[in-house]
C-alpha cells in the first residue's frame, strides 16, 4: 500500500509540474465549443439540438490527445523497467497511473463542462444527465486507452495508429453516452444506456490493467 | 545438488535470438555471493540484451536461469536483485532527492538521514533540490547508482555502470563494488573492457555475436 501511495504521490507532482500539458484537453475542448457556433451560427434551438453531441466528442478528442503521455515519458527514461522490477504489481501500477491520467486530464475536462454547456444552450435540465454520461463515459474511455497506449509504446511514433486503434473501441462508449443524453432531451427513459456503461465499468476495472500489463511487457521486451 | 550454497545466479544453455538471428549464447555461468561477474564485449555485442533477459525484462529463447537456486521468477528477482539500465530511471522533472526518497519508499521502508548520505557519497550533495534533468550525464549516472543503493538486494546487475563517469567516478563505483561484495552481494557487471576492474574477485564472461566464451 505504502508502495502505492509513493507512485500516486510521484505522479501527481510530476503532473503538476506539467501542468500546461494537463491544461491541453480543456484549451482543445473549450476551442472546438467556442468555434462551434461560429460555424454552426449562433441561433441559440439549433445549438442546444447539438449542445451534448459536441460537447461528448469534444470530450472524447481531447482525452485521445494527452493518451499518449500515458507511459510514454516513463518508457524513454527507464522508470518503466523500474517499475517492472518493483516489488508492486505491474497491474496495480497501471491502475493507479489511470487514476492519475484521469483525474488530471478527465477531471479538469468534467469541471468545465458546464461552461461548455452554457456557451452552446444545453437545456439545464439535461446537464446532469450529461455530466453522469461523461463522468462514466471518461473513466471507460481512460480504461480503454490504458490498453491500447500501452499496446503502442513500442512504437516511436505511435500517434496516428493509436488513434486508429483507441477510436474503434471508443465508439460504443459515445454512442451509449451521447445516446443517454439524447434520450432525456426526448423525454425517454435514459438510465438503461447508463447501466449498460456502468457494466462495461466494472469489466474494465477488472480487466483493463491486466490487458494493460501484458502489452506494456511486450512492449519493453 | 551438493553446494552448500546455490549461486546468486545461474545461467545454464541461455540463449537468445531477435528476427531468427541468435544474439547470444549458448551460455553457461554462474555468480555466487561474494563475487563480480564482468561481462566484457564490443559494443552491439549483445551486454544490454543479456543483461535484460537476465532481469526477466526479455524472455529467453531456451536455457534456463536460476535465482538463488530457484528457477527464475519475477517475484524471486524482485525480492534478490536490483537492475541499474543503461537508461538512468529516474524522472528529468523531479528532484535529486525526491528521485531517490521515491526508490527507497517503493521499496520499503525510508531514512532520510540514509538518504543524505548516500547522497553525499555519490558527490551530489549540494544538489539535492536540483531537477535531475539539470544535472550532467556522469552527475545522472552517480544519482541511478545511488539509487540502486537506496534498497536492499544482494544481487546487482549493472549496465555499464562506467559509462559517463570520471575517473574519481569509475573509483567510486569500483570502491561501491567491492564494499557491496565484501557485504556478502554479488555484482554482474558488463562493460567494453575498457576501465579498471573492482579488486574484487572477478570472473570474465566475454561475449561477442552469436558466440561466447566463458
Amino acid at each position: 500500500m505504502r508502495e502505492l501511495r509513493a507512485l500516486l504521490a510521484r505522479d501527481i507532482g510530476l503532473m503538476w509540474q506539467k501542468r500546461s500539458d494537463a491544461a491541453q484537453p480543456m484549451l482543445f475542448a473549450l476551442m472546438v465549443c467556442v468555434m462551434f457556433p461560429l460555424a454552426m451560427g449562433s441561433e441559440p434551438a439549433r445549438l442546444a439540438q447539438s449542445a451534448s453531441a459536441v460537447i461528448w466528442v469534444a470530450h472524447l478528442l481531447a482525452g485521445m490527445l494527452v493518451l499518449d503521455n500515458l507511459y510514454r515519458s516513463d518508457f524513454e527514461d527507464g522508470s518503466l523497467e523500474q517499475l517492472l522490477l518493483a516489488p508492486v504489481p505491474l497491474p496495480m501500477v497501471i491502475a493507479s497511473k489511470v487514476a492519475v491520467h484521469w483525474l488530471t486530464t478527465a477531471l479538469p475536462l468534467l469541471v468545465l463542462t458546464p461552461l461548455l454547456a452554457q456557451l452552446l444552450f444545453l437545456p439545464m435540465n439535461l446537464l446532469p444527465v450529461l455530466m453522469l454520461s461523461l463522468l462514466i463515459g471518461s473513466l471507460l474511455m481512460s480504461l480503454i486507452g490504458a490498453v491500447v497506449a500501452a499496446l503502442t509504446l513500442g512504437i516511436r511514433r505511435s500517434g496516428l495508429l493509436l488513434a486508429l486503434m483507441a477510436l474503434p473501441m471508443y465508439v460504443p462508449v459515445l454512442v451509449f453516452g451521447a445516446g443517454s443524453v439524447w434520450s432525456a432531451g426526448q423525454g425517454l427513459p435514459w438510465l438503461g444506456a447508463i447501466y449498460l456503461m456502468c457494466a462495461g465499468l466494472v469489466f474494465l476495472i477488472v480487466l483493463a490493467p491486466w490487458a494493460a500489463a501484458s502489452a506494456l511487457r511486450l512492449a519493453l521486451s | 545438488m551438493s553446494a552448500a550454497i546455490a549461486a546468486l545466479i545461474q545461467a545454464d544453455a541461455l540463449c537468445f535470438s531477435r528476427n531468427a538471428e541468435r544474439i547470444f549464447g549458448p551460455l553457461d555461468f554462474q555468480l555466487e555471493a561474494g563475487e563480480a561477474l564482468m561481462v566484457k564485449g564490443d559494443n552491439g555485442s549483445g551486454k544490454t540484451t543479456l543483461l535484460r533477459v537476465l532481469a526477466g525484462l526479455l524472455p529467453p529463447e531456451s536455457g534456463e536461469i536460476r535465482l538463488g537456486g530457484k528457477p527464475f521468477s519475477r517475484d524471486t528477482f524482485v525480492q534478490l536483485a536490483a537492475y541499474l539500465g543503461h537508461r538512468h530511471g529516474h524522472k528529468a522533472e523531479l528532484t535529486v532527492l525526491q528521485n531517490l526518497r521515491f526508490t527507497a519508499s517503493l521499496h520499503g521502508a525510508v531514512s532520510e538521514s540514509h538518504l543524505e548520505t548516500l547522497i553525499g557519497e555519490c558527490g551530489l550533495a549540494g544538489f539535492e533540490d536540483t531537477p535531475a534533468g539539470k544535472l550532467s550525464a556522469g552527475q545522472n549516472k552517480r544519482l541511478s547508482l545511488a539509487r540502486l543503493q537506496a534498497r536492499p538486494s544482494a544481487l546487482w546487475l549493472m549496465d555499464e555502470p562506467y559509462a559517463n563517469l570520471d575517473l574519481t567516478g569509475i573509483d567510486w563505483v569500483n570502491r561501491l563494488v567491492q564494499h557491496h561484495i565484501a557485504a556478502g552481494g554479488g555484482a554482474l557487471i558488463s562493460t567494453h573492457g575498457a576501465y579498471a576492474a573492482p579488486a574484487v574477485p572477478v570472473r570474465v564472461l566475454e561475449i561477442s555475436r552469436s558466440a561466447a566464451h566463458a
